[in-house]
């Protein structure tokens, strides 16, 4: 299938490939966001190139499949490594992932310069991951090409979360939002985090080859930190996770195939930049947003401020001095523009109403008042029902 | 053996590496005792943008691609605190996002160099990335005493207010320093601490060195003085330890890699204080019960 003619066969074949990796990232990103574990699978990412050297000194051959589960399980075991260090109360969860990442990560590039010269597993390669060259290592079943290992094993992957999120749905929901609950109703918060860890680590190993250990980073945590801007609901995070990713990651491989530069780190770009978008302009939860809201909070705590200070004077001799048009900042001892600005809106929203010289509350203007401050002194039997 | 140490080019780069992890374990106390450790994987990773776009711009001296590295790295953590500060994004997302974004642009703008610009290969803006000890030259060294002088001058000058901030910043707040600005201050010195190291021993071994050596310290001292002068010294040593030991171990036709070794020798010290740590108290109950 070709959906970009203009590429070729073997471009798209990448294109592809990179929104597998998206989607297949973007499923247990949405969890390890929600747990703020987002550091953890940093963790797991870089570990699993000692995972696969050592896979490889055991089978002895790159493409076998085992590598693939024994990347996965140095993933999971440095999971436990980080959880065991702080269990010793010696020190805390940053620097247990601080300390056992970058050693583990060090083993694994000492051994692969040392031992696996000129073998299948350069060491460039492994960190930075390379989609340009991906598509080369073909998955055959009885002599029928599958296409891209790499997108087989991804598209596989994203299957299998997605099922296993259909089953467990509530399962997960409530080992993610509340864990203590979950393990009083019995639930194992603690098999489904190492579920979670494991689906990481596949997910990573998955994505190795054609992303490498740092950008996996990307796709786990930016786009459903998008999503999380964009809604407060799990299904439609883990939706727009997926969506998301899988934009960024088409436009990102169509710009780097443009201006033929690395695909992973364009995409990476690209997710930085969607992010931006989504930061500032999220409806709810964007800076923007964020700031309209408190203009008008601005507005509506200083118009309420005017409507208390009128209704307290209300009715007593000060009030033609204290409601006075002219020398209202006075009283409220704010800048004249300001009051004035104020005493636009307020009249404007029908709160106030000028009489003379004077401003007098209209009735919506005492009710958000006595909202405040209650009823005066004198007229609560009056009002009272 | 013996004439190992009189090699000078081996001198230089073991000093230098020492004085490298000196630094980041002195400074670096500071970030482990603030829960901030993985700042400086952040930082390292973040710097490379600034790197790459520095030499884009025509920057070819290594004091302007550590200041651009520098000012990447210094911009990614003041994202980081601001997305931190919103109420949707935890501290984690933003650090791992942000590193990850920064490291991605930073690799797309070093193939553009690699194929666009002319004479950038030699250059080796790569080594940047895995690190390259054995290129420390004596001038290289003598910049990195000199700017940890500085760091160390200005974590001495203010080091109570340092050390107020670590403990508890609300205190501070309360006391009337300006927390927001020695927090960037202190931000800022981590980060001319990994952009010293980068060349040396790369962008994730960096963040290692930040850490390791403040929490081997952490096993033996809890006052912040001697703490932040032990890790130094750890530091220094697996610097040293490790040029040393990546020098052993390679023959001819085998090079190892000296970032890995002196995180590996880093991590050997934490070991032995971990395990002192764990079996310290054992001793001691016995020693009580024996009296």
């Amino acid at each position: 299938m070709i959906l970009f003619p203009h590429l070729g066969p073997e471009l798209n074949e990448t294109v592809y490939l990179m929104a597998a990796v998206a989607a297949a990232c973007a499923v247990p990103g949405v969890f390890l966001v929600l747990r703020r574990m987002v550091l953890v699978g940093d963790a797991i990412s870089h570990v699993l190139l000692l995972g696969i050297v050592l896979a490889y000194f055991v089978v002895k051959d790159a493409a076998s499949p085992l590598l693939f589960f024994g990347a996965a399980a140095v993933g999971v075991l440095t999971v436990a490594l980080v959880e065991g260090l702080q269990r010793t109360k010696l020190l805390k969860e940053d620097a247990a992932i601080g300390l056992v990442f970058p050693f583990l990560f060090s083993l694994g590039t000492l051994l692969a310069s040392m031992y696996l010269r000129n073998t299948h597993l350069d060491v460039d390669r492994v960190l930075l991951g390379s989609a340009e060259l991906a598509f080369r290592d073909r998955l055959t079943v009885g002599g029928r090409d599958l296409g891209p290992r790499a997108f087989v094993l991804l598209g596989g992957t994203f299957v299998v979360f997605v099922l296993l999120i259909a089953l467990f749905y509530k399962e997960l929901k409530l080992c993610t939002f509340d864990p203590g609950l979950a393990a009083v109703l019995g639930f194992l918060p603690a098999v489904v985090h190492y579920a979670l860890m494991t689906s990481v680590s596949l997910a990573t190993v998955a994505a190795f080859d054609a992303v490498g250990p740092v950008l996996v980073l990307a796709f786990f945590a930016v786009p459903p930190v998008m999503a999380r801007l964009l809604t407060k609901r799990l299904v439609w995070m883990l939706v727009l996770s997926v969506i998301l990713a899988v934009t960024a990651a088409v436009t990102g491989t169509l710009l780097a195939i443009e201006l033929d530069i690395t695909i992973a780190g364009t995409v990476a770009g690209v997710l930085g930049a969607m992010f931006a978008v989504v930061y500032l302009f999220a409806p709810r939860a964007g800076v923007l947003a964020e700031m309209i809201r408190r203009v008008r909070m601005w507005r509506e705590f200083h118009e309420t401020l005017l409507t208390v200070h009128l209704h307290r004077h209300a009715g007593t001799p000060a009030e033609a001095e204290e409601s006075r048009v002219d020398g209202l900042h006075e009283h409220l001892n704010w800048t004249e523009p300001q009051t004035a600005a104020v005493v636009r809106r307020a009249v404007a929203n029908g709160l106030m109403v000028r009489a003379g010289d004077c401003w007098k509350l209209t009735d919506t203007g005492r009710k958000r008042a006595e909202e405040i401050v209650g009823p005066r002194l004198g007229e609560r039997g009056a009002s009272a029902p | 053996m013996i004439e190992l140490f009189f090699d000078p080019t081996l001198q230089t780069v073991a000093m230098g590496t020492a004085a490298i992890g000196a630094m980041a374990g002195f400074i670096g106390t500071f970030a482990v005792i603030r829960r901030q450790s993985l700042q400086g994987d952040a930082i390292s990773h973040a710097a490379l943008p600034g790197l790459a776009a520095a030499f884009l711009l025509g920057a070819r001296s290594p004091v302007v691609l550590v200041l651009g590295a520098a000012l990447a790295g210094w911009v990614a953590m003041a994202l980081v605190g601001a997305f931190s500060l919103s109420r949707r994004l935890t501290f984690d997302a933003a650090l791992g996002g942000t590193l990850a974004v920064f490291f991605g642009i930073g690799l797309a703008l070093l193939t553009y160099i690699k194929k666009h610009v002319r004479g950038a290969a030699e250059h080796g803006l790569e080594r940047y990335l895995f690190g390259q000890a054995a290129t420390l030259r004596e001038s290289d060294l003598w910049a990195v005493l000199a700017v940890a002088g500085v760091a160390v001058a200005v974590v001495l000058a203010l080091w109570k207010q340092f050390q107020l901030l670590s403990f508890d910043p609300d205190f501070a707040a309360v006391q009337g320093w300006r927390v927001r600005g020695l927090d960037w201050l202190l931000t800022a010195l981590i980060v001319l601490t990994v952009v010293i190291g980068l060349q040396a021993v790369g962008v994730v071994l960096m963040s290692s060195l930040l850490v390791a050596p403040a929490v081997a310290a952490k096993q033996w001292q809890h006052r912040l003085g001697p703490l932040s002068a032990l890790a130094a010294v750890f530091g220094a040593f697996a610097g040293f330890a490790g040029t040393i030991g990546s020098h052993l171990l390679s023959e001819e036709g085998r090079t190892v890699p000296t970032g890995p070794m002196i995180v590996i020798s880093a991590t050997a010290i934490v070991g032995v204080s971990i395990l002192w740590a764990l079996v310290r108290p054992r001793l001691v109950r016995k020693a009580v019960r024996s009296t």
